[in-house]
């Protein structure tokens, strides 16, 4: 083991501020390195210590450059920012393009900024398995603000609802029309709604389609029911948005910089909201929750997949048995 | 359980936008199963220091056409060590005479390809320098 990886010398270093030990971790961490249990353990205990903003959306809607200029605006604050962006890992090849970072450049050489690249190393929904452990490095390094940027798959990316504080929908005026923002999926787990790229024709159309299409989720929106602990672990289990939270709509123009301020004030008008109404307690509960189910999913997977073999393979192809046989035995053995 | 991937950060100092070779380099390390992260154009020797510390990266790969490689070149190694990335392999890529070469690798640039490398050749000088570290 190299110096550098000693776990306490790590997490000390971590909480000091140093982005170097943080960059060691955030590896250890995504790599699920043996020695990262240690560093995971103790960097959760920092669990909740940052306002964690999802920004999700079709791919080409603006989410970097709008994350850049989020950098901006939190560090005009002081705010020290971290930023997880995840882009998608080939499922041929495992290799990935990671790309993100090619938009919050001038941020590059900020000591209050730091950035890391992600892939989605398997996991589909827009996130990686071991995001909340690099989130959780993140907060131990003091940052107050964590922007997590999903793959941008668009329509079913809805794990971010269970992994930030504030999902920031991000679409532009050519993405289509009400009948699009009427379908399910992560335009349902949307805290707050931005038409970026709002120079471009149609913004007001856009703006106006969304208010209408989120307007018809509050009419129809029936009582949140009770939820018992087991459905909390269940993959579609994202507790339906409380209707007293009506999520604004807001225009930007990412390149210029147009609508961001309004933007910051609207995400702060939410952090308040959550931290006031005891809702930011309830979001942090399933934000472990799914952090669990990440784990569990991951090893239980794993753990079965490994069990099948060459022989059973060829068990299948000659009918001598069937995948639900098969896996039962799997799961006995 | 460990998935350890090997991560390299394809960059492109000084002021040329000739940024085509580095793409396809990007594009050919991806197909290899690398984790390969692209920062664009007209980065400064910092800049791409700042990005190989936060990302982590096994390796640094330059990318550069305007004649300047014997200027920026030893710059972005001396900003990496300046950070304390004094082991990370760094190579390069451009219109580089074969005398240069020596030059630069005095300079702490471990290799680099010229125009008509097979990629299959970076792939594989990557895998033998890195896969036994890793």
């Amino acid at each position: 083991m190299r110096r550098k990886d000693d776990p306490s010398d790590l997490i000390a270093r971590v909480r000091r501020g140093e982005h170097a030990a943080a960059a060691r971790a955030l590896t250890l961490v995504v790599d699920e390195d043996p020695a990262a249990d240690e560093l995971s353990r103790e960097f959760f205990k920092s669990a909740g210590a940052a306002q964690k903003i999802g920004v999700c959306g079709p791919p080409g809607a603006g989410k970097s450059t709008l994350t850049g200029r989020l950098i901006g605006l939190y560090r005009k604050r002081g705010l020290k920012v971290g930023i997880l962006a995840v882009d998608p890992s080939s499922p041929i090849t495992g290799g990935a393009f990671l790309g993100d970072r090619l938009r919050v450049m001038e941020h590059a050489t900020d000591p209050g900024v730091f950035i890391r690249s992600l892939a989605s190393r398997g996991m589909v929904g827009g996130l990686t398995h071991t995001i909340f452990g690099a989130i959780h490095v993140l907060e131990a390094l003091g940052c107050g603000k964590i922007i997590v940027e999903t793959v941008g798959t668009g329509q079913d990316e809805v794990d971010i609802a269970s992994v930030a504080d504030t999902v920031v929908y991000v679409t532009t005026p050519a993405m289509g029309d009400e009948i699009q923002a009427m379908k399910a999926g992560a335009m349902e787990v949307g805290d707050v709604f931005v038409v970026n790229k709002a120079d471009l024709a149609g913004r007001d159309k856009a703006v106006a389609d969304l208010r209408s299409a989120l307007g018809l989720g509050r009419a129809s929106a029936a009582p949140a029911g009770h939820h018992g602990s087991q459905a909390r672990l269940t993959a579609a289990s994202v507790e339906p948005r409380e209707s007293s939270w009506e999520p604004p709509v807001c225009a930007t123009a990412a390149i210029s910089g147009e609508g961001i301020e309004e933007l910051g004030k609207i995400l702060d008008a939410h952090l308040e909201r959550l931290s006031s109404t005891g809702e930011g307690r309830e979001r942090l509960k399933r934000q472990h929750s799914a952090e669990l189910r990440f784990w569990i999913e991951r090893r239980v997977v794993q753990r079965a997949l490994d069990r099948v073999t060459e022989k059973s393979l060829e068990d299948l192809l000659a009918h001598k048995t069937d995948p639900a046989t098969l896996g039962r035995e799997i799961f006995r053995s | 359980m460990n998935q350890k991937k090997i991560r390299v950060l394809v960059a492109k100092p000084g002021l040329d936008g000739h940024d085509r070779g580095a793409k396809v380099i990007v594009r050919a390390l991806r197909d290899a199963g690398f984790e390969v992260i692209y920062t664009g154009i007209r980065q400064t020797p910092e800049m791409i220091a700042a990005a190989a510390l936060q990302e982590g990266v096994d390796a640094v790969g330059l990318s550069l056409l305007s004649g300047a490689h014997m200027t920026l070149f030893p710059e972005v190694v001396k900003a990496l060590r300046k950070k304390g990335l004094d082991d990370m392999l760094v190579f390069g890529g451009g219109i580089i005479p074969d005398e240069d070469a020596d030059k630069l690798k005095k300079a702490g640039v471990d290799r680099v390809f010229g125009p008509g490398t097979p990629l299959r050749e970076i792939v594989d000088y990557l895998n033998g320098k890195l896969r036994v570290a890793a």
